[in-house]
């Protein structure tokens, strides 16, 4: 048997990188999406554990539910990303200042 | 413990992967370790008894979405060296956050034991010859009908607005008109020419 703590360890660390991932990759829109992705995929961890140790399905539908939302989100934002370069050649972070004041 | 074994392993894959998508240099090597974390994922939801979520992650994930992240990141033509730059100014930032955040978890782990006895999973009662699917199934058509109503919607807008975000008119571009080609009629397309006869040579 696994133990719990383990798994929340695992997802713990995951979801670490992808903040650390955030920092390091500031001026990349494209791995910053990437990162949230991992992110999202540690919460699911967390939610698979528990929905395991305590026997209850809930958990998983949950997680039914985040995967449903993280694919309409990765395909607006990258809907989002191929405009944004088809307007601007460009996806830095830096160059998106239009409303600074 | 087999099962122990294969979590550690595929849990160092996962961890691995990871660390590729955040350092890999080309924004395509990021996306294919990001589908090594996916499939060590899907094996370690496996082990959990999630089967069902397991090959949604696969076909859904692997199968659909990261084939759109590569289309995507092929399709840019992004500058990656411009976009590398200060890399190692913030690497030490990023894995002190890290560290912080792991450690801060860790605590909450190991500290409190959150009432659980962690190394048992509670008994439930399956029935016999039932699946997860079978019983996931249940739940969401019953308990979780509207939700999973709402989840559709939200697929079906993220198509619409995926679609109309990228549209675009170019000059030149042929396209039908309905209602021109409803209003035609035979004058429209057919001349009568009247002329002299030709002798014959």
């Amino acid at each position: 048997m696994i133990p719990l703590s383990h798994v929340l360890l695992l997802s713990g660390i995951l979801f670490s990188l992808a903040v650390a991932g955030i920092f390091i990759n500031r001026k990349n829109v494209l791995l910053l999406l990437m990162c949230i992705e991992l992110m999202l995929l540690s919460v699911n961890f967390n939610f698979i554990a528990f929905s395991h140790h305590l026997g209850d399905l809930a958990g998983q539908v949950f997680v039914f539910f985040i995967l449903t939302v993280a694919a309409a989100e990765s395909a607006i934002g990258l809907a989002i990303l191929v405009v944004l370069f088809r307007e601007r050649r460009s996806i830095n972070v830096e160059d998106l200042d239009a409303m600074r004041g | 413990m087999i099962v122990n074994v294969l979590f550690y392993v595929f849990g160092a894959i996962l961890v691995l992967a990871a660390l590729g998508v955040i350092t890999a240099r080309n924004p395509v090597h990021c996306a294919l370790f990001l589908v090594a974390a996916f499939l060590n994922s899907a094996v370690i939801w496996l082990l959990l008894q999630a089967e069902f979520l397991a090959l949604t992650l696969v076909v859904v994930y692997v199968g659909a979405v990261m084939v759109l992240w590569l289309f995507v990141v092929m399709m840019l033509d992004v500058d990656v060296e411009k976009l590398r730059q200060g890399f190692t100014r913030y690497a030490p930032l990023g894995a002190l956050i890290a560290l912080i955040v792991v450690a801060q978890i860790g605590l909450v782990v190991y500290v409190r034991k959150l009432g659980l006895d962690d190394t048992a999973a509670a008994v439930v009662n399956r029935p016999a010859g039932g699946s997860n699917t079978l019983e996931l199934g249940h739940l969401l058509y019953t308990q979780y009908l509207y939700p999973f109503e709402i989840a559709a919607v939200i697929l079906l807008v993220a198509i619409v607005a995926a679609i109309t975000l990228t549209m675009r008119d170019r000059p030149g571009q042929k396209v039908q008109d309905i209602g021109k080609q409803v209003a035609v009629n035979a004058k429209n397309r057919v001349r009568i020419v009247k002329m002299d006869a030709e002798a014959r040579q």
